[in-house]
């Protein structure tokens, strides 16, 4: 029994010093504690709720993050390839009488399109990775303003805002977005050969090739779900504003990133999981809706909050 | 004016210099001669400061000196010239020159016109005329060269060292940088020059140093050695007994891959080999010679001017690893960290990187049962000793870490394995683990093309052998032939064959 007991503790010790989920959990945890002592209102099931519901976008934008980091790249353009996909759906549905599926159907192909174009450019241009996603940013915010005027384009039907501020019982729609996409990430990552290779490349790109991995495939497909997630982010997005926002998603990018980072991915690849990115973005979400509970200045917030995910990291580069 | 006594190296319990001599007299080019890794380079980087001697002196000029740094050589006036050179390509020849130690003018500011005056005043007298105001980046080899040498004599050098000087350089160019080396040595500097050409040696050179293994061998005035002689100073006369026997060749052995013209680079020499089932066909010659190029030529993962190629008699171009893969033909990279393994992956991940096709569920998904399995068997086949299939890559030492990158093709339905450096880095009981291998798969029909630098493996292990010299093939022996004579004779003096 002893001998038992001691094996599992041994087992909880090694999976804590060794699993790249242990360190986000205990951010996770202590900023958890220290919110609930911080405001009575934050742990009531409406307010978590609440957390989760406003973090789904930037949590869905980071799952296409993650496949990205985890090559060794970087995609800059999720944000603005998320606000153009938007107001381009909101257009061809207020302005061309579109019906609602085909809008969102033109949506994914906008982001998915812009994903692989950034695919491309990377994999067989040989580009740098944040070169070409800068560029493609600017593009995408560019193309978005042109084609709405630079204005908001609202008029949409009712039932859009179903994807935004739907519920299905207690839990909101986007929230069950959310983790559909981060269960098929999952399953993409873990269980299928294309995941291995994900991993592989972020590991060791030259040794994954000479072994025979079609490499460059590999990356134009983690461009491509990038762009894929940018696009369902942005159906998500649209639903809650109720219009298509040509200006949205500013920044958005970052928070991605800081997300799959403080989820215990290598910024340079090969390593991470996409649960730490779920508990990542989640932690984001406790921080901005715990300092906003607290009355914190939002200028001060941001500072706070580029802080703590310094000091992660940090502590994050001790760990192995 | 240059003299070593006795230098001693080691590196952590491994001596890699054995008590090496060296006398070099003002105004002459001495030649330090060697196989790879017979210590040349290493020797030249204690000359210059770069690291220390575990015993022995340096004296110069009658004095015993010893240079805890770069600096500290540079100072006792020895300029050192390396095979990479240390040139900052977006700066310019004069910048590069005075880089560190610029002269300044009365506010501090660059003094640009007196570098200038000063650079040109010293490539005048090497009497070379290069563009000073142009990034080095858009300089020739050559030129290049000059502006090192220039920079080493800027420094007051009067020990100069040239590490492999003509390695990339065209023969015009070779002419120009040996009538530099002349005026040198009129000049009363002291030259060490270090190169696999011997032909260039009996052009330049006054005296030899020839090291073998670390060990000092001997030296030599130019005018009492012949080529022949030479070689066999460099080779020596070495028992190797680890390897298996080989079998009797099979001159009806279908021929699997056939290179019909391999050219590396536009107007360089064009090579042809044919490789047959069952045979090791071993790639020889000097580090730099092109072997490398040529297999990554072959996988379409080198960017040669020309590779038109025949696996299995039919016409075909590969444009990467994985076409390689398709077609059975596998490598085993040169470098197993770089190249070959996914450091954080461990022995299962990464033996199964390129097996996929083999235990699918469903279609999509991962067997992770079969994959397992798979794997074992792999590995047993390979003899990899490690705690288990899930261990860590970088936990293994490094002949179960190559045992693991060759596990990887092992479950395909390979005919072609390009082993590159085999056995570099690994010890001796792995070393005969992996000939034992390297048999036992030609035994099942395998054919396996071998890159190695060390002499006694490619005669103890290849049924062929191809010579490398200057990028292309330059002669291909079989049988008796193979003696280290006569690879060492056609990769130093061997004569390419250029074809339009």
């Amino acid at each position: 029994m002893s001998h038992d007991a001691n094996t599992a503790r041994h087992r909880a010790l090694d999976w804590l010093l060794h699993s790249p989920l242990a360190l986000p959990l205990v951010g996770l945890i202590v900023v958890s504690v220290m919110m609930a002592f911080a405001s009575d209102n934050f742990f009531t099931v409406n307010n978590i709720l609440n957390v989760l519901r406003q973090v789904s976008v930037v949590g869905i934008l980071a799952v296409g993050m993650t496949f990205v980091i985890l090559t060794g790249g970087i995609d800059l353009s999720v944000g603005a390839v998320m606000a153009l996909a938007g107001t381009v759906a909101a257009g061809l549905m207020v302005n061309m009488g579109l019906h609602g599926g085909l809008g969102i159907a033109a949506a994914l192909m906008v982001g998915t399109g812009l994903g692989v174009f950034n695919g491309v450019m990377v994999a067989w241009g040989k580009m740098p990775a944040i070169i070409v996603t800068l560029a493609t940013m600017g593009i995408a915010r560019g193309l978005g303003l042109i084609y709405s005027g630079g204005y908001p384009i609202s008029g949409l039907p009712g039932w859009v805002s179903w994807f935004g501020v739907g519920r299905v019982g207690i839990i909101p729609v986007p929230v069950i977005i959310m983790v559909i996409v981060y269960a098929l990430a999952w399953v993409l990552l873990q269980r299928t050969p294309f995941g291995r290779h994900v991993y592989a490349i972020g590991g060791n790109e030259t040794a994954a090739r000479l072994s025979g991995v079609r490499t460059r495939r590999v990356k134009l497909a983690v461009y491509a779900i990038s762009g894929l997630t940018a696009s369902l982010a942005a159906i998500v997005l649209t639903g809650r504003l109720m219009s298509g926002q040509p200006n949205a998603g500013v920044g958005f990018e970052l928070d991605a990133i800081a997300a799959v980072v403080l989820g215990g991915t290598a910024i340079a690849g090969g390593r991470g999981l996409i649960l730490g990115t779920l508990i990542g973005a989640v932690l984001l979400g406790i921080l901005n809706n715990g300092l906003n509970l607290m009355g914190i200045n939002p200028y001060m917030q941001d500072v706070i909050k580029g802080l703590i995910i310094l000091l992660a990291i940090y502590i994050g580069r001790e760990w192995r | 004016m240059l003299e070593l006594r006795g230098i001693r190296k080691s590196f952590g319990r491994i001596e890699v210099l054995h008590g090496v001599d060296l006398h070099v007299r003002a105004g002459e080019v001495h030649a330090l001669l060697g196989e790879n890794g017979a210590g040349k380079s290493t020797l030249m980087k204690i000359v210059s400061g770069i690291i220390q001697p575990s015993d022995g002196q340096i004296l110069i000029d009658g004095e015993v000196r010893s240079f805890a740094t770069y600096d500290a050589a540079i100072a006792a006036g020895v300029g050192i010239v390396f095979q990479e050179f240390s040139l900052i390509p977006g700066l310019t020849a004069v910048e590069n020159m005075f880089l560190g130690r610029e002269l300044r003018g009365p506010l501090g500011l660059l003094d640009r016109k007196a570098m200038r005056a000063r650079a040109q005043a010293i490539l005048r007298t090497l009497e070379v005329d290069l563009p000073l105001d142009v990034p080095i980046a858009r300089l020739s080899v050559a030129e290049q060269q000059f502006v090192e040498i220039a920079k080493a004599l800027s420094l007051d050098a009067r020990i100069l060292v040239l590490d492999e000087p003509t390695a990339t350089l065209t023969p015009s160019e070779t002419e120009h940088l040996f009538k530099v080396m002349r005026e040198l040595r009129a000049a009363g500097v002291a030259i060490v020059f270090i190169s696999h050409h011997l032909d260039e040696i009996f052009e330049i050179c006054d005296r030899i140093t020839v090291l073998r293994d670390g060990e000092f061998v001997g030296s030599t005035d130019v005018a009492d050695v012949t080529i022949d002689r030479l070689v066999e100073m460099m080779v020596g006369r070495r028992i190797e007994n680890s390897f298996p026997p080989k079998p009797a060749p099979d001159p009806d052995a279908r021929i699997v891959l056939e290179a019909v013209a391999v050219q590396l680079r536009r107007g360089g020499p064009v090579s042809s080999f044919q490789l047959r089932a069952g045979e090791i066909l071993g790639f020889a010659g000097l580090v730099g010679s092109g072997r490398t190029e040529t297999v990554l030529s072959i996988l379409g993962e080198y960017g040669a001017a020309r590779c038109t190629l025949r696996v299995e008699g039919v016409e075909k171009r590969l444009h990467d690893a994985a076409d390689g893969l398709a077609h059975g033909i596998g490598l085993l990279p040169e470098s197993r960290k770089e190249q070959g393994l996914i450091t954080p992956f461990s022995i299962l991940q990464n033996v199964s990187l390129n097996n996929y096709g083999k235990y699918r569920q469903g279609h999509w998904f991962i067997d992770f049962k079969k994959e397992l399995a798979c794997t074992r068997t792999a590995m047993e086949q390979v003899r990899v000793k490690a705690q288990g299939a899930r261990a860590r890559v970088d936990t293994l030492s490094g002949g179960n870490q190559q045992k693991v990158v060759i596990a990887r093709w092992l479950n395909h339905d390979m005919r072609i394995l390009i082993f590159d450096e085999p056995t570099r880095g690994i010890d001796v009981g792995a070393k005969a683990e992996i000939y034992q291998l390297m048999r036992q798969f030609t035994a099942q029909g395998y054919a396996i093309i071998m890159i190695s630098s060390e002499l006694p493996e490619i005669i103890g292990m290849a049924d062929r052998v191809c010579v490398f010299r200057s990028g292309g093939i330059v002669a291909t022996v079989e049988g008796d032939a193979i003696t280290s004579e006569q690879i060492m004779t056609h990769a130093t003096t061997g004569k390419v064959h250029h074809v339009a």
